[in-house]
């Protein structure tokens, strides 16, 4: 297995990428007009620049471009397989453990090539924190789920460990519900708490980004709103990246929304517009409900 | 068609299922009964008969003693093996036959006698018939006489109270000679043995000038002196436990006189109520695991070989358990999942076929005379010839087993890291948590149960083994147990008894088979309860765990 630690740099070669020819879409991967929609005057916080991923010899993302801006919610649309997951999983390098997994091009994390020797891994995740499809609470009590990355950087202090546990709770929404059991397993909790656990654990160590994959997927509707009013609330704070299925969360939770297909960004601009008036053909038949 | 319906219905699957898990369950519990019965019989007092044989009814013979075992067989079979048979009896009829276990193997010189039940005349139990359990020559039975205590002869119904107190006396100054045998002497022993080495280490070295010979000379005489004062204190411990003698008539009517030294446990059990017999079966089977085995382990207690048993199996999983977990980690978690990966997982898999005995060679031609020979000449040159480390011990025997059971313990923790969810391990590096964070705070405590699983095989395995043990470290009869009061205190190098080869010796290699055949069921059923035991305790401990990570079922 290559150390995926480091980036492995190929030369994009159109010849071996498999596309069937019907499929093959007809509009430019070049996406940065839409862009100039709102995003113009945002701060800047990650920039994807010809960002190719191969999984093996199948290319699964194909020339992203696109800048995500700081303390705005971000949603990825698409198909099943269209790589909003995996481009989601490049953002803090969870591809890296992926065995036979490449990246070629560039994400910059404020001006930062997060591929680049220099940056550290675990820094980098505890800078971009993660959330999954699935609660993953650890089978450990609720305190030290909150508190597991505060523990990894070293910190013993009860005060301290106190603090955040209150403190990521509380913007996690879950405070007034656990605080009496804080040191009960995290695994007694309903799904939709624990998804919001998993959510306190990973703002407990204060992330500049916060990537949402699907995370209301397992979730009953009213434990979704729930975390949809969170998502809100912490976009106050957070660079927020959502992954989801479902176009009404999109719409509810972004300010931006990228549209993709087959491994391309179709289109990404503000949620309004996308949703109003997609500029992309692709894009209205998606949202229109006609394929996907 | 309705056959066909009968098959698609699934019933006779069903059925097929639960017959399965019937066989099984009835030969687990058959086997457990059959031990307990077998084996806890031995220690119920049984009655004691006295009769008269009159198979030549010229020389009618009377007999005193146990029905031992009972057997029915044709007169057919008698009649040709040239033993009286009743007459007047169909020769295709059965008679029934009793094994009598008559004792006094040093008076009468057998122990046991078959008789054909129909010649048995006058059967009865009297009270006053005893059975002396002794040191020596096995059980007695007969009616005490007199006893003479303390110089003073004493008959009638006091006698066997008096008998008693005698015994007690004994018992007591046997505790002493015991104890001070395996504690002060041996601990004198030792030293002297130490000092012989020291000195040898010295001549190997070429410094045993005259002050250092003066010095050991001087440590020697020392211990020679606190050696004899303590074998005359022994000497009169064993004087004074012969003081006190009984008189017994046995069966033939003759008398003898029995030194009160040689008895164990006096017993009348044909005057036993029911709550006297249950408190008398509580008291041998402690008998039985307390004590020390006597005449060639025909007798006595196990004690020894279930101390043997539990440290060599503790020992194993002490070295087993770490070894396995690290190999297993490595295999699943660090080595890339590849063609070689494969070859040693198939290989690992492989051992756990080799046959038990093959270990045994391995440890006795690799560890025992490659690595300990190399490290008696390295570290205790000064007692060769006579080796230390290069000869079958505890600490070999372990090895060996610890070798034999470690692929039980690589495949089922690496079965467990295998279903720790991919989503956990995200979750944590995530985080910020590097591979190895990861594996020490949330992926070692989940997989913790499957690691127990396989520590729980490794025991039940490592303690139900005896044929590798019998090259590289169990012996029938290991004077000095494994750990004692000389320092180190633990002593890795010594060979010791074990439950499984205890059966194995009692049963087979015994010179009074029939004695010691219940011995063997009862050793047997201690080896199977120790085993259980020992699963049980790992198994609770699992559960436990379990009950904390019980999101992993899901």
């Amino acid at each position: 297995m290559p150390d995926l630690s480091t980036r492995e740099v190929i030369s994009p070669n159109p010849g071996v990428i498999a596309m069937p020819p019907d499929t093959t879409p007809t509009f430019s991967t070049n996406v940065s007009a839409p862009q100039a929609s709102g995003l113009a005057n945002e701060d800047i916080c990650l920039r994807t620049e010809h960002l190719d991923l191969y999984y093996g010899t199948k290319q699964a993302l194909f020339d992203i471009n696109m800048v995500i801006p700081r303390k705005r919610a971000t949603a990825f649309i698409g198909p099943s397989g269209c790589g909003k997951s995996t481009l989601l999983r490049t953002f803090n390098r969870m591809n890296d453990l992926v065995d036979g997994c490449r990246v070629t091009g560039k994400i910059e994390l404020d001006g930062h090539d997060i591929f680049d020797r220099s940056m550290d891994i675990t820094s980098l995740r505890r800078r971009v924190g993660m959330v999954f499809q699935k609660p993953n609470p650890f089978p450990k009590s609720i305190y030290e789920n909150v508190c597991y990355g505060l523990r990894l950087q070293g910190i013993r202090n009860k005060a301290v460990l106190d603090e955040a546990v209150e403190r990521s709770l509380r913007g996690a929404a879950l405070w007034d519900e656990v605080k009496d059991r804080l040191h009960e397993s995290a695994l007694g909790m309903s799904g939709g708490q624990q998804q919001r656990l998993v959510i306190a654990r990973a703002i407990a160590v204060e992330p500049e980004v916060l990537l949402l994959d699907e995370p209301c997927s397992a979730l009953d509707p009213i434990s979704t709103l729930k975390v949809e009013e969170l998502i809100n609330e912490l976009k106050e704070q957070f660079t927020i990246l959502i992954v989801t299925h479902n176009m009404q969360q999109a719409a509810r939770v972004s300010d931006y929304t990228a549209f993709m297909y087959l491994g391309k960004l179709i289109e990404y601009t503000d949620t309004n517009t996308l949703f109003t008036n997609p500029h992309q053909k692709q894009t209205e038949d998606y949202i229109t409900g006609r394929y996907g | 068609m309705k056959m066909k319906d009968y098959f698609r219905s699934g019933d006779a699957w069903v059925w097929v299922n639960a017959g399965a898990v019937t066989l099984c369950l009835m030969m687990i519990l058959g086997m457990l009964t059959l031990l307990a019965v077998k084996g806890l019989s031995h220690f119920w007092p049984k009655a004691i008969m006295q009769a008269t044989y009159v198979a030549d009814a010229a020389n009618p013979q009377p007999v005193v003693g146990e029905i031992a075992d009972t057997k029915s067989d044709p007169v057919a079979r008698l009649l040709e093996s040239g033993q009286p048979a009743p007459p007047g009896i169909d020769p295709l009829a059965k008679v029934e036959r009793w094994s009598i276990k008559q004792g006094n193997k040093d008076i009468t010189g057998q122990d046991f006698q078959w008789v054909t039940v129909p010649f048995l005349k006058d059967i009865r139990y009297p009270a006053d018939l005893m059975m002396i359990e002794r040191t020596t020559g096995g059980n007695l039975y007969g009616r005490l006489q007199s006893v003479t205590l303390n110089g003073q002869v004493i008959t009638g119904n006091a006698a066997q109270a008096s008998l008693q107190q005698a015994i007690d006396r004994v018992d007591e100054l046997r505790t002493q000679a015991h104890d001070l045998e395996k504690g002060d002497i041996a601990s004198v022993n030792y030293k002297m043995e130490q000092l012989r080495l020291d000195e040898r280490k010295l001549q190997l070295k070429n410094k045993l000038d005259a002050t250092a010979q003066a010095e050991i000379a001087e440590r020697r005489s020392e211990l020679e002196n606190q050696f004899n004062a303590q074998n005359t204190k022994l000497q009169a411990i064993n004087d004074s436990m012969d003081r006190d003698k009984a008189v017994f008539m046995i069966a033939d009517g003759s008398t003898h006189d029995v030194s009160v030294h040689d008895m164990m446990y006096a017993t009348a059990p044909n005057a036993m109520g029911i709550g006297a017999k249950v408190s008398q079966f509580f008291t041998n089977f402690w008998h039985f695991l307390s004590e020390d085995p006597r005449e060639a382990n025909t007798e006595g207690g196990v004690f020894p070989a279930i101390f043997g048993t539990i440290t060599m199996v503790f020992i194993m999983t002490v070295l087993v358990t770490p070894l396995g977990v690290i190999a297993a980690i490595y295999l699943r978690e660090y080595a890339s999942q590849g063609r070689f990966t494969q070859m040693v997982r198939i290989a690992v898999n492989n051992l756990a076929g080799v046959p038990s005995i093959v270990y045994g060679v391995f440890g006795l031609g690799f560890f025992i005379y490659v690595l300990g020979g190399r490290i008696d000449q390295l570290f205790y040159p000064e007692s060769l010839p006579q080796p230390v480390f290069g000869t079958p011990g505890l600490m070999w025997a372990s090895i060996t087993l610890a070798l034999l059971t470690l692929p039980v313990v690589i495949v089922s923790t690496e079965e467990g890291l295998s279903r720790i969810p991919r989503s956990l391990r995200e979750g944590s590096l995530a985080l910020g948590a590097t591979k190895v964070e990861t594996l020490w705070r949330v992926i070692l405590p989940m997989a913790m149960p499957s690691i127990l699983t396989g520590v729980i095989l490794a025991i039940a395995r490592a303690a139900g083994e005896v044929a590798p043990l019998m090259l590289v470290g169990v012996v029938k009869l290991a004077p000095d147990l494994p750990v004692d009061l000389n320092a180190p205190f633990v002593h890795l190098d010594r060979k010791f008894m074990h439950l499984g080869f205890h059966i194995y010796d009692v049963g087979f290699q015994s010179p009074n088979v029939e004695a010691a055949r219940p011995l063997v069921y009862a050793t047997a059923f201690l080896l199977v309860l120790l085993v259980a035991l020992l699963n049980l305790a790992a198994i609770a401990l699992r559960n436990r765990l379990r009950e904390r990570f019980k999101a992993l079922e899901t």
